[in-house]
This record gives C-alpha cells, structure tokens and sequence, in this order.
C-alpha cells in the first residue's frame, strides 16, 4: 500500500498495461520526452523506450487516426489527446471512425483503443481548456466512457479500458492530479461499467463523477453533520456502461435522487438517469429528481467567476435542504 | 522515381517495354473490365430503383485501382473512400458482395449494415471505404505505424480524390507519416471535380496533391492514372521504398470520372467536349490497344471480356434473388461483445 497522487496514478496504470503487454503503445503531444503536460507521463518513455512512447506533432487527427489504424491491425494503442476540448478538432474520429467501424463493416473491423484526455475545470483556464466534454462523448453508440475520481480508479479502470476490446473514453480530471490517495501494491484492475457506492445513506442518493464526487462526499458530511440528512453518494465512474442497477437499487432504498454535473446543462448525464429513473423507478420517488449542474454558459476564466459556476458542496448542501425541506 | 509528367488527353504512349509480363498484363485487364462491368451495371441498377442510396462510381478511373492493386501483395492494406467499389474489386472481392451490398442485401458485404460508401472486406486487406473527407489518411498511417512498430512488411496503401487535399486531416497525415517514416503510400485520384466544382477553381496550385509533396519532404509524383502500366510501375517502386523502411509516398494520378460525382448526377458542369477528349483515353481502350501491341490474340481479350460480363451477369441475378437482411442485425456489432448494451 502506498499513498500516490492521481497524476502519478496515471503513469503507474499505464505502466501496468505496457509491462504487460507488448503491443499496448503511447502517443500523444509531449507525452514522452516531456513526461506529459500535466506530468502524468513521466518516465513511461524511459521505461519503455521511443518505438512505444512517441511525441507526435500538434496534430490531433493524425493521433486519433494513428491510434484508429493501428488498433485496427493488432496494436493497443492509448492516445492523448492534451485537453479534452480539443476533442472539438478531432471529433469525426470520436463520432464517426472510432465507434462505427465494428458496425458498419457488420463486424469485421475492431477498434481496441483508448483516449485518455485532461478533462474539466478549476484551473482558470477559461471556456477552451476547461469543458467537461462527458456528454460529447455519451452520445455516441460504440464508444464507452470512463471518468475515475480516485488514484485507485485511474490505475483500475485505466487497467480495464486498455484490456476492453471497445474504443474507450478515459476522462482524466485536471482539478484532480495533485490529489492522493491509498493504492495497494501489484497489479490492480477494475471493472468497466461499475458504479460505486462511496457513502451509504438512506435519506437520498446523491449521484457524482469525477470531481463532482469530492464535493459531494464533503456536502453529505455537512448534511448530516448540521441537518441530520443521511446522504449516499454514488460515484458513477462509467457513464457507457451505464451501471444503472447500482443507482436503481439505492433509489428503491432512499426515495430521492440528486445528480451532481459539472458539465453545462443541456444533455448532460445527469438528464439520462433522471430519464431512466422516472421511467423506471417512478413509483420509488418521493420528491422530483433535482440535477445540480454547471449553468449552461460557455466557462469564464477569472477564479472568482469560475467558482462561482461550478457546483460547490455549499450549493449541493443548499439544494438538498431545500429539496428535502429540512 | 520517374516523374511522368501529366498531359493532353494523347495516344497511349507507355511503351513496349516488357517490364510487366503477359500474365500481370491480362490480369490488370481482368481487373479493370471487371470494375467497368460491375460499375456499369451498378448504373443500370441504379437506375432500375435495385441500387438504393447513394453510389459514386469509378467509371473511367479502373487503371489507378488496377494498377495499384496489381502490384500488391497479401497481406498489403487498402484504405478507400466512398469512391471505393473500384478498389474492393481490385483486391479480390467477389462482384456478388460488392453489388449485394450496394443493393442492400443480405449477401452484401456487409449484409446492408454499412452500405455502397462503407466497402469492407478485412480479409481481402479492404480495410474500409470512410465517407468524411481525409478521414483515412490518419488511420493508413496507423495501420503502417503498426507495421513499422512489428516489423511487418506489409505497405498500408490509401486512396483518395483530388478535393480530399484541402481538407486538414490530408496535411496532418502527410507530415505525420513523413516524420515517423512510415509505410504508407497515399494515391490522389485526380479526376479534375470535387464533386460539381472543378479542383483548379478552388486549389492555390497547379497539382492539388504533388505540388504540396516538398512541404513533407516528399518527391513530387505525377502519373498518368489511365494507363494501367504506369500506375503499376509506380506503385511498384512506392511499395520497394516502402518496404525498404524509406517511408511514404505521395502519387498523384491524373484521370477522369466518365459519370457524375454521384447517382445519376448528369455532370452538366463539365464544358462541351471534355467527357469525349476523355474518352479517347478511356483506360480499357488504352489497354486493350497494349495487349494487342503485345500480341495478345484478340481472342484471349474476348474471352477475358465475356467471363467477366457472365460473373457480373450472374451475380446481378443472385443479388436480385437474395432476401433483404433480417431485422435481428440491427442491433448486432455495435460493441465487441456482439450487442448493443450500454446499460445493465
């Protein structure tokens, strides 16, 4: 066991994968010699040398392509793409090759890849280096969809996309690298499509992703601290698959659902397990689903204006007490 | 690599020089009747309501697939785009498949899941035809970059029309091929159109893919794409250098679309006289006019004819006869456990 920083977290699950497998390759911008802008890539090139961690020029299509084409032919590529509103420079590969080639080829064609990128915001970066692009990506049938909160989860469900014979999404959040957390030692893999019920409580679910899950830990604690309200709190963890029994289940248990999205508010997440939820568990529900959501705005860059937008334990304590009128 | 310098449509001119062998000869032949037959007949299909969709045929442009498949060997990769049927047939792949799934059947390639634009046949080297602009080029480099990385001596080879060398993705996979020196050799069919508006209209130089070659470092190529011989030879010398560990190539192989950009679009952009000065050139002309400067018998090119006109024939009434696709592959492939489950 030993306690690692979400960043370093990143660079460990990849090594796993690449020590293990020969034919699991890297590239990405400034991933190698640089160690990764975020410095979650340090030393993968020294370990495992230039022909498996490559710099690529600032060419996004060209990485996405690269990862498509050598997937298709027996590699296991893992592809960087630097901040994930770039995702918007690279999207027919996203939409349209990564996720449609198995089907449209009725069969034929694989795609075994995965795109890890640094996803939303709190870094004061503004409205082009902060999105929570989840939903971009959610839309889309054939991809599958990943956003870890923990150190543990980077290594686990890093492990679980890079062995998943689909084409994965894997959002790395920036506001989270420099966080820590326990990590045992040896080889650790999780499961794809899995959510995680990280506080159990009986008054109402709580459901988060990615940073979202910290603030909502933090607001369930004030909740019950100050106004007796037992939250529980699912971390999501895979948005496609969606592990929707984990959140029907705990539904049936407490009898009201809050989500927790950092993403703009049209067709976040969120919506589709609201949808789910009065579809399926209607009668379980003693009170409206509530999304607690970023505002639908592009996202201002001053710190002040930032935090401002973004759903803080404050307002998720606010919206519950409200909701639950206690 | 000889640079053969494009030019008026003119006699067919490669020479007697017997690099090519009989047998590759009739083969390339085969291969560009087929393509013919089969798009023609695709045409008539068409417009008997059978072809459904869209299609874009290669009707004009048989010697660059001919030519390019011809000097391939197993194992090489061909990356299409929605200009494609010509290049799935060069590598082997029955007409059946091919019609069927531009009539959207069940015996399609694809049994009508992917359709006249998405031409798949992984065990032919097909790997896709891709209907967005430039798409392919990024992922034939991936499919070299795989090859390098393994050793592999297969080339990944991608065709694309002349309007695909605007697009980002093309400049993008240029220089990304010519950095990392990759196998990949990426062919410019330049049949003058985009889809209606001509290439030159809207193109800063002369030659839309050649003159951009010397920003990646890469030789200046341009082919005669209507005759078969020069295609093949160029190809030939692309795939050595590639093979060799010398990195991609860049061809551009000046040709004409007899048809229209797609479906039975007229074409009426095309000023009087252009189709037919074409025509003069038409690469199956040209080729049956080489076999006969061989000394091929007229007797062996007729029969080469009427076999493949008997194996489109038939596969027009097999496809005719094949039922639609069952309603139970709607949900199939979508993930790689076969299904379609984003949820438990």
């Amino acid at each position: 066991m030993a306690e690692l920083t979400y960043r370093d977290a990143v660079a460990r699950g990849i090594a796993q994968e690449m020590a293990r497998d020969p034919d699991v390759v890297f590239l990405g911008e400034d991933v190698a010699k640089a160690g990764g802008v975020f410095k979650s890539t340090v030393g993968l090139l020294e370990q495992f040398g230039p022909l498996r961690v490559r710099d690529t020029p600032i060419s996004e299509q060209a990485i996405m392509g690269a990862a498509m084409g050598a997937a298709m032919t027996g590699l296991k590529p893992i592809a960087e793409i630097m901040f994930s509103d770039f995702f918007a420079v690279c999207f027919d590969y996203i939409a349209n090759e990564f996720p449609k080639s198995r089907y449209m080829s009725n069969g034929q064609v694989k795609c075994p890849l995965v795109v890890r990128t640094g996803n939303g915001a709190g870094s004061r970066f503004g409205a082009q280096h902060s999105q929570s692009v989840e939903n971009w990506c959610m839309m889309i049938p054939g991809l599958k969809v990943v956003a870890p909160s923990t150190p543990l989860d980077v290594i686990g469900l890093l492990a679980a996309a890079v062995r998943d014979p689909d084409p994965v999404i894997f959002l790395e959040h920036k506001s989270l690298y420099a966080t820590k957390g326990e990590v045992p030692d040896g080889e650790i893999v999780d499961t794809l499509g899995t959510a995680k019920i990280v506080r159990p409580g009986k008054d109402c679910t709580i459901i988060a992703l990615a940073l979202m899950v910290s603030r909502a830990l933090e607001a369930a604690e004030k909740l019950k601290a100050e106004h007796g309200v037992d939250c529980e709190v699912i971390d999501v963890r895979s948005l496609v698959p969606l592990d929707t029994q984990t959140i029907l289940g705990s539904v049936a248990k407490t009898h009201r659902l809050f989500t927790v999205e950092e993403n703009p508010r049209l067709c976040g997440w969120g919506a589709e397990i609201v949808s789910i939820v009065a579809d399926e568990a209607f009668y379980d529900l003693d009170g409206p689903p509530v999304r607690i959501t970023t505002p639908h705005i592009p996202l201002p860059a001053a710190d002040i204006l930032e935090d401002a937008v973004l759903p803080t334990p404050d307002r998720i304590v606010d919206t519950v007490r409200r909701s639950l009128g206690s | 690599m000889a640079t053969v310098k494009d030019r008026a449509p003119g006699p067919a001119d490669s020479g007697l020089n017997d690099d090519i062998g009989e047998n590759k000869r009739l083969q390339l032949y085969r291969t560009q009747v087929t393509i013919r037959e089969a798009e023609q007949r695709a045409f008539d299909l068409f417009l008997q309501n059978l072809v459904k969709g869209t299609s874009h045929l290669s009707l004009g442009q048989e010697a660059v697939a001919a030519g390019f498949a011809g000097a391939m060997i197993k194992g090489d990769l061909s990356f299409c785009t929605y200009r494609g049927h010509a290049h799935t047939l060069a590598r082997g792949v029955p007409v059946e498949k091919v019609l069927g799934e531009l009539m959207q059947r069940d015996n399609g390639l694809m049994r009508g899941k992917g359709g006249s634009m998405h031409l798949t046949s992984v065990e032919h080297g097909v790997m896709g035809s891709y209907a967005i602009i430039g798409a392919h080029l990024p992922i034939a480099c991936g499919a070299a970059w795989r090859a390098q990385y393994k050793g592999a001596k297969d080339v990944s080879v991608c065709f694309f029309g002349d309007g695909t060398t605007n697009i980002g993705a093309f400049h993008e996979a240029l220089n990304f091929a010519a950095v990392w020196k990759l196998p990949v050799i990426f062919v410019c069919e330049n049949n003058l159109y985009m889809e209606y508006t001509p290439i030159a209209d809207v193109t800063a130089v002369e030659h839309p893919a050649a003159d951009r070659a010397s920003a990646y470092g890469l030789e200046r190529i341009v082919i005669d794409g209507n005759d078969a011989d020069a295609v093949y030879r160029t190809a030939k010398t692309a795939y050595d250098k590639a093979r060799a560990g010398n990195g991609p190539s860049l061809i551009e192989c000046m040709t004409y679309r007899h048809s229209g950009h797609s479906r039975a679009d007229p074409a009426k952009y095309r000023p009087e006289g252009e189709l037919e000065r074409w025509k003069q050139r038409d690469p199956i002309k040209i080729y049956r006019e080489r076999l006969l400067q061989f000394g091929v018998a007229e007797k062996v090119i007729a029969d080469i004819d009427a076999s493949v006109r008997k194996v489109v024939d038939d596969a027009t009434e097999a496809c005719k006869a094949a039922p639609n696709p069952p309603l139970d592959i709607i949900t199939t492939d979508v993930y790689a456990d076969g299904g379609w489950a984003w949820r438990n």
